[in-house]
């Protein structure tokens, strides 16, 4: 069951978002308006073939737009991942830390040894594995 | 008589903000009808939140094109008004009068998107930091997580842009920013945990009250930077955070001398604005962040000071760090990708779960009692970071001396 309480938490939230979203919104919207006006002299906004290319650097673009990339980007994203998990578990230990300190010192300062330890046994795993090497 | 009221409540909000008050609404809410009241009471708190940070936003872009002209020896923009000082107002406007331009090969609903997607993250991480004593605009049990799965939630608008521009230049740029924000985050998050875990609270709030105490007759702040692991965190914090707001020296996805502008090269007019308004935002985000959770928030140095009011002393730490920050893009140079990420993984990882264990220590010998126990704590932890730095930085660098360079052909 959820607390109500706590859901209110983030009407402010909400509406800061739906706020955040109009204040978007507007200067792109008012952009449109005061370029308009104040270009209402000049012909512009009409586009033509060369205008609508992509930009890159003066040259017409060749082949595809999306090229391929190296698979280093998937590699630092999958140990992004592993990583990140593990950040997620510190989060809760994190917060118990301190009040379990008074009573349970030993069992909550050996317990993240312990994580920490393992952790960084994979850690020297994929620095083994070469998986930090940008260059291939 | 209704209007009357609602003034006086107006007048009584900005004088109670100003003088560090509590219930500063209190008296404008009761003006309206008790169904309305939660959804004015969170306008208003949430409306001078972005009015005051775009008003920051435009000051700081003059400061930092005056700062970086005087670092490189020119002057910086003078022409706008006495000083310069009415040249954000100048960019504003022309930025609002230029023409939007949208590739024919663009996905166009995800390009116009993208800017949209990256600014409404940037502008909810401020509800969550404490201003001052009573202006919390949200005071939420999990503040710091949320800040980091808002602040983390960015890296897809960049990626929606350089995918959608459908450039090569864009799509480059943007899959280096992905992998520099991800390679960053971790440090970022785990030299956070250190003070989670110090303070017992996910709470800004609470955070911030753990460092309001002084030490030696007031002169002596309880920061958390003032301690072993704080110190090596909070500079930990500050390199990740200039990675995570892709300034200079981590400025790789958009090198503009190797990729126009990486994911905002098919970018122009007021979206463009929006681009680099979040990217502002973000650096005062996290810099925020990082006063809050090092720097004691808005608590004054010295406990005489306590006096000014808090906010005060929270924006000066706030473009204290921001100074830095510019300070840092006149004088380092960029790095390669390669040397970005093996700093990242090879060397800030390994120390930042470190300086947990540090962190760890650091508490688990608060019960000691022996005479000096305060000053071996102290040597303790600095031994315990320093060594692994001084060991880890002399074996990444390798056999490798780095003299002065001779130029043969240049005398």
């Amino acid at each position: 069951m959820v607390d109500s309480q706590q859901l209110r938490e983030y009407v402010p939230v909400l509406i800061l978002a739906a706020v955040a979203i109009a204040f978007a919104f507007g200067t792109l919207a008012l952009s449109v308006v005061v370029g308009k006006w104040a270009n209402r002299s000049r012909r512009t906004g009409h586009s033509t073939r060369v205008k609508d290319i992509a930009y890159e650097c003066g040259m017409i673009p060749v082949g595809d737009g999306s090229s391929r990339l190296s698979v280093k980007f998937y590699l630092v994203a999958m140990l992004f991942i592993l990583f990140d998990i593990e950040v997620v578990f510190l989060y809760p230990w994190a917060v118990v830390y301190k009040s379990m300190l008074v009573d349970h010192a030993n069992l909550i300062f050996g317990s993240m040894l312990t994580f920490l330890g393992i952790l960084f046994v994979g850690y020297i795993y994929a620095l083994k594995k070469r998986a930090f090497e940008w260059k291939s | 008589m209704i209007i009357g009221e609602f003034f006086r409540g107006l007048f009584l909000m900005i004088w109670r903000v100003a003088t560090d008050q509590p219930e500063a609404k209190a008296d404008l809410l009761a003006v309206f009808p008790p169904s309305a009241r939660p959804v004015i009471s969170a306008v208003l708190t949430v409306s001078p939140i972005i009015g005051i940070f775009a008003t920051l936003f435009a000051l700081t872009t003059l400061l930092e094109r005056k700062g970086l002209g005087r670092i490189q020896n020119r002057l910086g923009p003078n022409r706008v008004g006495p000083f310069g000082i009415l040249q954000p107002v100048a960019d504003g406007l022309k930025m609002l009068t230029k023409e939007d331009i949208i590739p024919r090969s663009a996905d166009a609903l995800v390009h116009f998107l993208a800017p949209v997607v990256l600014a409404v993250p940037t502008i909810l991480a401020f509800a969550v930091l404490p201003y001052g004593r009573n202006l919390v605009p949200v005071d939420m049990d999990a503040g710091i997580l949320f800040f980091f799965a808002v602040g983390a939630s960015t890296e897809l608008a960049i990626f929606m842009a350089g995918w959608s521009s459908r450039n090569k230049y864009s799509l480059l740029g943007a899959m280096r920013a992905i992998a520099q924000m991800i390679s960053y985050e971790i440090p970022l998050i785990i030299s956070s945990v250190s003070v989670i875990m110090i303070a017992g609270s996910l709470s800004p709030v609470e955070i911030i009250a753990q460092q309001g105490r002084y030490l030696a007759g007031g002169f002596v702040p309880h920061w958390f930077v003032l301690t072993p692991w704080g110190l090596a965190g909070f500079i930990m914090f500050l390199i990740a955070s200039l990675a995570e707001s892709n300034r200079s020296p981590f400025d790789i996805p958009e090198a503009e001398s190797e990729l126009i502008a990486g994911h905002l090269t098919e970018y122009s007019g007021f979206k463009y604005a929006l681009f680099f308004m979040a990217e502002y935002f973000g650096m005062f985000a996290v810099s925020g962040l990082a006063v809050t959770l090092f720097l004691g928030g808005w608590h004054a140095p010295f406990e005489f000071l306590e006096i000014v009011p808090s906010y005060v002393w929270f924006f000066a730490k706030l473009m204290g760090l921001v100074c830095l920050f510019i300070w840092v893009r006149g004088t380092v140079p960029r790095l390669r990708v390669d040397q970005l990420l093996n700093f990242a993984w090879k060397f800030m990882l390994p120390l930042s779960l470190l300086n947990l264990v540090v962190a760890a220590v650091w508490h688990f010998t608060a019960a000691w009692e022996f005479p000096g126990a305060g000053l071996g704590r102290w040597l303790l932890g600095a031994v315990m970071i320093g060594v692994p730095y001084v060991w880890l930085g002399r074996a990444l660098s390798g056999s490798k001396k780095i003299t002065q360079r001779t130029y043969r052909f240049a005398d």
